[in-house]
């Protein structure tokens, strides 16, 4: 993979028009928004937007503006807890940036768009669609769409591409997320979610949080770990920063990045070699323990060791605390994920959890922690590349047959599966791909090695995204079609746990905005293909979403919205019919997953996991190092992750002024060890170089993470992104890109960048 | 009505995360929209990640309304200090030079003292704080003591604090490690040499001590 450096410009343009025209700008709470003793028209009760654990909390809203928040304490998961960015959210609506217009590409306009009627752009969109389609077939246009839509949204994307566009090419943002994990679960139980709600980490003894920096990017977990810790919990962090959950913990095994799965095959080592294993549970559980057990023979603790670059005592430390503990509870997140071996880390750490036996039962258990708002719910119903509602599979004849049915379409003209988001990117770039539909996805900051990603999109003959904000990508857009923010409309979202939610509509959407859903149906009327496509209201996506995922492993066939509201959130799978003599599941549906005795739709009885013998796989889970490894030239890892204030690519967030005031730009995170040999001083501009592009920030020197790692987060656009750096390597498996490793060599830099005098830190 | 006398207020910076929700959510507080009222900063960042909140402790005999030379500072009788009152306020700082803990904040543009007065709004309509009830790790909480026990049972509270010769009682309480002795940090035994405002205070036309010209 190390190949030579880019010769090419990598730097990407300042912008400066475009974004004097559509921001970000900040914005802060004036006028009603300040006023005191206002007493507001409604309270609304509904979730954040901002993260997949989905705190319930309540918009307050005056005369169709959201003026605030206030806690909604009855909420079980947060009981009124929320992280800065719920607290702030209610700053993105009635935002000066809003688009209020549909805008077509326009080189003679104030910041390259001009404002259009929306039946115009419309029309025009359908047909741009009909002729790349019918000149280039079908599948020469794709959609991207996202993992922070409501599940209804997400469930219209799936059915627009597959059954109005016809095209194999959706694939969405939870491909930079979500999908190592599910992967990882499918393989291991059978199924993707999170197998245990919170409340049993309240009562793990031994919490094992791995690559999951959860005091910033799933920060009411946290309440969760330090309650468990005050009944006596130990706390082991696996993370290449001390990261504030770090800080206090028990144990601290600073991996040095893209080793992860030497560590679990370490630690299970250890296990068996101390007969720490629970072999009555394997035996009846679980299939593949004895290839699993000779595959980690040779990880040895000095081995272990030298790979990981953890220190021997610490890793039989941890692997002592696991082995032994009566209780426990196994999370992990995108440090354990993004990665080349993405897959295979997750299933080496579901090894150590399996051959424990401590799933299944209360205080043992085992979960990824989702990043996006909907990234349960979001990866579910059929807009993922080779996928159909219910978790369904598009390969499947027998799912195709099913859903094609509840569809009234023929089995045989449903696409066949397509590729993943980067791949649909590589695909434009080769021209196979003409035309591109995006909702929810940022690519421009989001994928890796950017330059690749707007070199490619410059090479659409159509590109329409929908959206609130003028996003960094949506600048490469023919035609943008203005979307509606979370508080605009309603649905479902299904939050880290399995918990599906009511999101609940605050305001209207203003100007020509309409919901996300309503356009995405006009399209497909100005196309003269609406069949499927009438829905009235998201209620009634929903109620056709029930009878779509029944049957499916993805089961909401007995959830409705009046039950979610009852009973604060009901868990999937949530089937409305079961053979007889096998119980329904309770109220809040499947709470925890895999309980003895258990009964699912795959091992019909068989066992507790979702195979057909009931059992659960260990996988062998050999390890390979990153795609990139450093060398002389490059010989500084870089990783990246998220900062508490800031979300995802941060289209929203980087246009609410007190987010931003926290933490304004991105700065590149390094041991004083490192900085010293470099010269570079805290607060100095430094310039950090990959084979693909270079990025000039300011340091920030720091004794909390590993001298021979460098850390910058991602959520900023051009010349700040870290993206530029990234490498476009893929897990063989999820295609997760491997956002966790890659080569740099940095330096102090020759002069401030250009972009410090020309730009605000948003920018 | 008053802020009920079960439902006490905790800090326990062991648990902080340094997220800034409080201060956001101090932000949102109906008594003083718009700004926040909290002191939130890491201590080393250079060497850790640990940071530390403070709201206002209200203590039992404040500093800042004993300084205050206008008597613009009111205790209520549940304990809470408020806000100066904007009528009496001189904006002089003298309370924000007094307290020991840093509280008081002047905004110059209004000239007047602003503090925590730990969401009067919602405490005393038995909602909590905004901050503590915002705090994702919990670090600022508000509830009984028996709860807190029972929660938290590694630490205690703490509510009496040394500075120098100045005992300090506050209503809000510091969790402290329930079994490691109470240890007072006397300011002044670690101070090289007496401060300036001693100086003027106790002796202002004396020569200094050291034998200098005052």
């Amino acid at each position: 993979m190390n190949g030579p450096a880019r010769t090419t410009d990598t730097t990407p343009p300042l912008d400066r028009e475009t974004i004097g025209a559509f921001g970000p700008h900040l914005a802060y709470a004036k006028d009603g928004r300040l006023d005191t003793g206002i007493e507001p028209d409604k309270y609304v009760k509904t979730h954040c937007c901002f993260c997949g654990q989905q705190c319930g909390m309540q918009l307050k809203v005056k005369d169709n503006v959201v003026i605030g928040v206030e806690p909604w304490y009855e909420f079980p998961f947060n009981k009124g807890m929320m992280c800065p960015k719920g607290i702030k959210r209610y700053l993105q609506q009635a935002h000066p940036d809003r688009l209020l217009h549909a805008y077509a590409k326009d080189a003679g306009a104030t910041g390259g768009f001009r404002a259009m009627a929306y039946d115009a752009a419309i029309r025009q969109t359908a047909e741009a669609i009909d002729r790349i389609q019918s000149t280039h077939g079908n599948d020469a246009f794709a959609v991207l769409s996202g993992a922070s839509l409501t599940t209804e949204k997400t469930y219209v994307m799936g059915k627009f591409a597959h059954m109005c566009l016809r095209t194999a090419h959706i694939d969405y943002n939870g491909r930079l997320c979500m999908v190592s994990a599910a992967a990882g679960n499918k393989k291991a139980f059978g199924i993707d979610r999170a197998a245990n709600p919170w409340e049993d980490i309240l009562g793990a003894g031994v919490i094992l949080v791995s690559g999951a920096n959860i005091a910033e990017c799933a920060p009411i977990t946290t309440n969760y770990v330090w309650q468990a810790r005050e009944q006596g919990a130990k706390v082991i962090v696996v993370d290449p920063r001390i990261t504030p959950i770090a800080r206090t913990c028990d144990l601290f095994l600073p991996v040095k990045p893209g080793r992860d799965t030497a560590l679990f095959n370490g630690i299970l080592h250890l296990m068996i070699e101390h007969d720490w294993i629970d072999h009555a549970f394997l035996e009846q559980h679980t299939v593949g323990f004895e290839a699993v057990a000779a595959s980690v023979r040779e990880w040895t603790p000095q081995r272990t060791a030298e790979v990981t670059g953890i220190a021997v005592k610490s890793i039989q430390q941890a692997a002592e605390w696991w082995g032994t503990a009566e209780t426990s509870f196994l999370c992990h997140a995108r440090g354990l994920e993004h990665h080349s071996n993405g897959v295979k880390n997750v299933m080496s750490a579901i090894n150590i959890v399996l051959a424990s036996g401590r799933i299944g039962r209360p205080n043992c258990g085992y979960a990824t922690i989702t990043g996006q708002g909907n990234g349960q719910g979001g990866r579910e119903h059929g807009q993922k590349c080779d996928q159909l509602p219910g978790g369904r599979d598009l390969a499947n004849p027998e799912h195709r047959e099913y859903v094609a049915g509840v569809w009234g379409m023929d089995p045989a003209a449903l696409p066949q599966p397509g590729v993943d988001a980067y791949e649909i990117i590589r695909k434009i770039d080769t021209g196979e791909i003409k035309g591109l539909l995006s909702l929810c996805f940022n690519p421009v900051v989001s994928l890796p090695d950017s330059h690749f990603v707007r070199q490619a999109l410059e090479k659409l003959d159509f590109y329409v995204v929908i959206d609130f904000f003028l996003s960094e990508s949506a600048r490469y857009a023919h035609i943008v079609l203005p979307g509606s923010l979370h508080e605009e409309d309603e649905g479902t979202v299904t939050q880290t746990e399995g918990r599906v939610v009511r999101i609940n509509k605050a305001v209207e959407c203003p100007g020509e905005a309409r919901p996300d859903w309503q356009i995405i149906q006009d399209i497909a009327k100005a196309l003269g293909r609406e069949q499927g496509l009438t829905f009235e209201s998201p209620r009634e996506m929903f109620e056709e979403l029930r009878v779509a995922s029944k049957g499916g492993i993805a089961d909401y066939s007995g959830i409705s919205y009046e039950r979610i509201e009852e009973h604060y959130g009901v868990f999937w799978p949530c089937p409305s019919d079961v053979p007889d003599g096998v119980p329904l599941p309770g109220p809040q549906g499947t709470v925890r997953l895999f309980e003895p005795g258990s009964w699912n739709p795959v091992a019909r009885g068989a066992g507790p996991f979702y195979f057909p013998d009931g059992k659960a796989r260990l996988n062998v889970t050999p390890y390979v190092g990153p795609a990139e490894d450093v060398d002389e030239e490059f010989p500084i890892i870089l990783t990246t992750g998220r900062v508490v204030s800031q979300f995802l690519s941060g289209n929203q967030t980087r246009r609410i002024g007190p987010l931003v005031d926290h933490c304004p730009e991105p700065r590149i995170e390094m041991h004083p060890r490192l900085a010293a040999r470099l010269g570079i001083a805290d607060g100095d501009w430094a310039t950090a170089e990959s084979r693909r592009g270079h990025c000039t920030l300011r340091a920030s020197v720091v004794t909390t993470i590993r001298p021979d790692t460098v850390f910058i987060p991602y959520h900023w656009p051009g010349r700040k992104s870290a993206n530029q750096l990234t490498i476009a390597a893929q897990d063989p498996i999820s295609k997760i890109p491997e956002y966790k490793v890659c080569a740099v060599r940095v330096r102090k830099a020759d002069a401030p960048p250009e972009y410090a005098a020309a730009l605000e830190p948003q920018q | 009505m008053p802020v009920p006398d079960a439902l006490e207020f905790f800090i326990d910076p062991g648990r902080c995360i340094g997220c800034q929700a409080c201060i956001q959510a101090c932000t949102e507080c109906d008594t003083h929209k718009g700004q926040s009222m909290i002191q939130l900063d890491y201590v080393d960042r250079a060497h850790s990640t640990q940071t530390v909140p403070v709201v206002c402790l209200h203590c039992d005999s404040p500093t800042c309304a004993e300084v205050c030379p206008a008597d613009a500072i009111k205790r209520t009788e549940d304990g809470i200090v408020q806000t100066a009152r904007k009528p009496r306020c001189i904006a002089c700082n003298n309370c924000v030079l007094a307290c020991p803990f840093g509280v008081p904040k002047m905004q110059t543009k209004m000239n007047l003292m602003m503090k925590c007065d730990m969401c009067y709004d919602r405490t005393s309509v038995g909602l909590k704080p905004w901050c503590a009830s915002a705090c994702p790790s919990q670090a600022l909480a508000f509830g009984t003591r028996e709860e807190m026990a029972r929660l938290r049972p590694h630490a205690k509270p703490v509510n009496t604090f040394q500075f120098g010769r100045q005992t300090i009682r506050t209503k809000v309480n510091i969790m402290v490690p329930r079994d490691a002795p109470t240890d007072i940090v006397d300011v002044t035994a670690s101070m090289h040499e007496p401060t300036i405002g001693r100086e003027i205070l106790d002796d202002v036309f004396m020569e200094r001590p050291d034998g200098g010209d005052a």
